[in-house]
């Protein structure tokens, strides 16, 4: 067996991703660490890394029934689940109908449908949210749930539309010739080798309605409504502010959107390395 | 079964290209029919449009009695072979060949024996339960051609179905498709730019540049009387030498004193084209004809292929294996046999005869 030599450049790479590690794992050790500390450790001076007494108060806490946060949580789960379905049904039939069909200016509508994500979202905050005053949509659900849709909708297109794109015509052609028509074509045929590339757009439009912050706080201003991200970040307003339960509440906020990549991490790569596959 | 009829075929794309013009083939009941041409000529649409996947700005098809003009391509009972053979990728090569049966909603019992005797037939048996990513390129097209089988459809469409193969296998399946057409005894219209593949397979071959028809005929036909300058070029290899010469006395001389029986009923003192195979040229040291330079040998076993410069043009000739001349060396080239076609330099057509 050959032996690994040592080499300094080797040593120093180490070295340098240990810094790096180290540095981008810290707030979230902290934040762990503050979630599960009781109140008077939270704030005790020097702070304790190690020796403290752990507690889970502050994750009962927050699926307190009557907490805000709870609710939030609950506001979440229905908005980014529906907004991604709705976004998804929608785009990734229009994705195919860009990639199969000729459509006239269709390189100008796709330019077009790009740019409504060239703009931060504070930037038309106001005008919807004064439209959302008129159609009585604000501080609801649905006014949410619609609003994500319409934001994810482009991206989905975009996406799905690299992934019809590497799905040979031939098979539709061939599925046509056979028997059937365009539109089961597309739906017995080309659908099924698409599932890998709809879950890996499914779970950004997910990500997105999850963590999105900037519409919900302007939309929304009672736990109705509210969901996880304006309703952690008003516990601030409090007094005393209850840190333990900010940070609890923010470990939970991670862990659906962490489950859900992991659960499709092999699609993900596959949207990620979109383009390198040819036949 | 049934013959396959293209009526004034035209098709035009919206940014204003013509693919097709005006064309009308007729291609009869149970023959092999191929249709020829570089890349961009216009076959892959008409064969697209035969099959409804494209729309034809005017004209008509006729499959059997029929006017399928306006029908979906599942209503047109023809099945297609694909250059990329387009087998479902997600299916194993049992339920790619059941497919068209099962769209079609026939009993399971007879999709079942259908695929068994088409599998059987292209020795395909082993192969029945793996996913098709699994099979060579020749067994893929194999699956495309028995998924094309199973329903007995009116006609095939084979779409350059043989360009993917090394060159051993292309020949091979060459063969297969061939003898496949004959024992089924289907309608099959046969597109490729391979002008060997043509001549192997074709009953009749259509020639087609630029969205027109150059020649239709029988291979021999099309190989013996390029009907254009176009054909000329395409068919052979290494192709015919187009010389210009001009009438005299029953001869057509070249440049270099190149002498070529002339057809009969040509002007004298006309400046036209001759068309002629690099077999129909001989080399020697010495005699009438014109003196050249050889530039390239080829030595290819069972024959020599020259390239000759000379005062006449590049002449490219065709010798049998004992005839060895070295590069370099300074020879005679001359014409044998009947005269050849000629060509009108102004039309690219063939005239006399």
């Amino acid at each position: 067996m050959a032996v690994r030599r040592f080499k300094p450049s080797t040593a120093l790479e180490f070295v340098l991703l240990a810094i790096f590690i180290v540095a981008m794992l810290f707030p979230v050790v902290w934040m762990l660490e503050t979630a599960l500390k009781e109140q008077r450790d939270i704030f005790h001076v020097p702070a304790k890394v190690f020796h403290f007494h752990v507690t889970l108060q502050h994750f009962k806490d927050v699926f307190a029934s009557g907490s805000s946060v709870a609710s939030g949580f609950r506001n979440s789960i229905i908005v980014g689940a529906l907004s991604t379905i709705i976004a998804t049904g929608f785009g990734v039939p229009a994705a195919w109908a860009y990639s199969r069909f000729d459509i006239k200016a269709k390189q100008d509508q796709l330019f077009f449908i790009l740019s409504t994500r060239f703009m931060p979202p504070i930037v038309v905050v106001i005008p919807i949210f004064l439209m959302y005053r008129d159609l009585n949509l604000v501080n609801s659900v649905v006014g949410l749930i619609l609003l994500y849709s319409a934001f994810n909708l482009p991206f989905t297109i975009w996406m799905m539309k690299g992934f019809v794109d590497e799905v040979p015509g031939e098979y539709e052609d061939a599925a046509m010739l056979d028997g059937y028509s365009r539109f089961q074509a597309f739906w017995k045929v080309t659908m099924p080798l698409l599932i890998p590339g709809i879950a890996a757009t499914a779970v950004f439009a997910l990500i997105f309605s999850w963590n999105e912050f900037v519409f919900a706080i302007f939309l929304t201003s009672n736990s109705a409504a509210r969901t996880a991200p304006p309703a952690i970040a008003a516990l601030v307003g409090d007094a005393p502010i209850d840190w333990g339960l900010i940070a609890a509440s923010a470990m939970v906020f991670v862990v659906p959107v962490l489950l859900f990549a992991f659960l499709v991490r092999k699609h993900l790569v596959a949207g990620v390395t979109l383009g390198a596959v040819r036949r | 079964m049934a013959q396959v009829l293209v009526q004034s075929l035209h098709k035009a794309f919206p940014d204003g290209t013509v693919a097709v013009h005006e064309l009308d083939l007729a291609i009869g009941d149970g023959e092999l029919f191929v249709m020829l041409g570089p890349s961009g000529c216009g076959k892959t649409t008409t064969l697209r449009i035969v099959a409804g996947l494209e729309q034809q700005t005017s004209g008509r098809i006729m499959i059997g009695d029929e006017d399928v003009s306006a029908r979906r391509p599942s209503e047109r009972d023809i099945a297609m072979v694909f250059q990329f053979y387009a087998l479902y990728p997600h299916m194993t090569c049992r339920d790619n060949m059941a497919f068209p049966l099962r769209a079609a909603g026939r009993p399971e019992a007879e999709v079942k024996r259908a695929v068994d005797e088409a599998a059987r037939m292209l020795q395909l048996e082993p192969y029945l339960d793996r996913r098709p990513t699994r099979l060579s390129g020749g067994e893929q097209q194999r699956v495309a051609l028995g998924r094309a089988m199973v329903r007995s459809p009116k006609a095939f469409l084979m779409d350059e179905p043989l360009t993917n193969l090394d060159a051993e296998l292309r020949a091979d399946m060459r063969v297969e498709v061939k003898h496949l057409q004959e024992r089924l005894g289907t309608t099959m219209l046969y597109v490729t730019h391979d002008q060997v593949e043509a001549m192997a397979l074709g009953h009749r071959i259509a020639i087609l540049n630029q969205g027109r028809l150059e020649q239709l005929g029988t291979p021999m036909e099309v190989y013996d009387r390029p009907a254009t300058m176009f054909a000329a070029r395409f068919i052979g290899s290494p192709p015919m030498n187009l010389i210009e010469a001009e009438v005299s006395d029953g001869v057509l001389t070249a440049n270099g004193g190149l002498a070529i029986k002339a057809p009969d009923g040509l002007a004298r003192g006309a400046k036209l084209v001759a068309g002629v195979r690099p077999e129909r040229l001989a080399i020697s040291e010495a005699g009438d004809g014109v003196r050249g330079r050889i530039v390239s040998r080829e030595a290819l076993g069972d024959e020599n292929i020259y390239v000759v410069d000379s005062p006449a043009g590049q002449l490219h000739v065709r010798t049998p294996p004992t005839v060895r001349f070295p590069e370099e060396h300074i020879v005679t080239v001359a014409h044998q046999g009947a005269a050849p076609p000629v060509y009108d330099p102004e039309t690219e057509k063939a005239v006399g005869r």
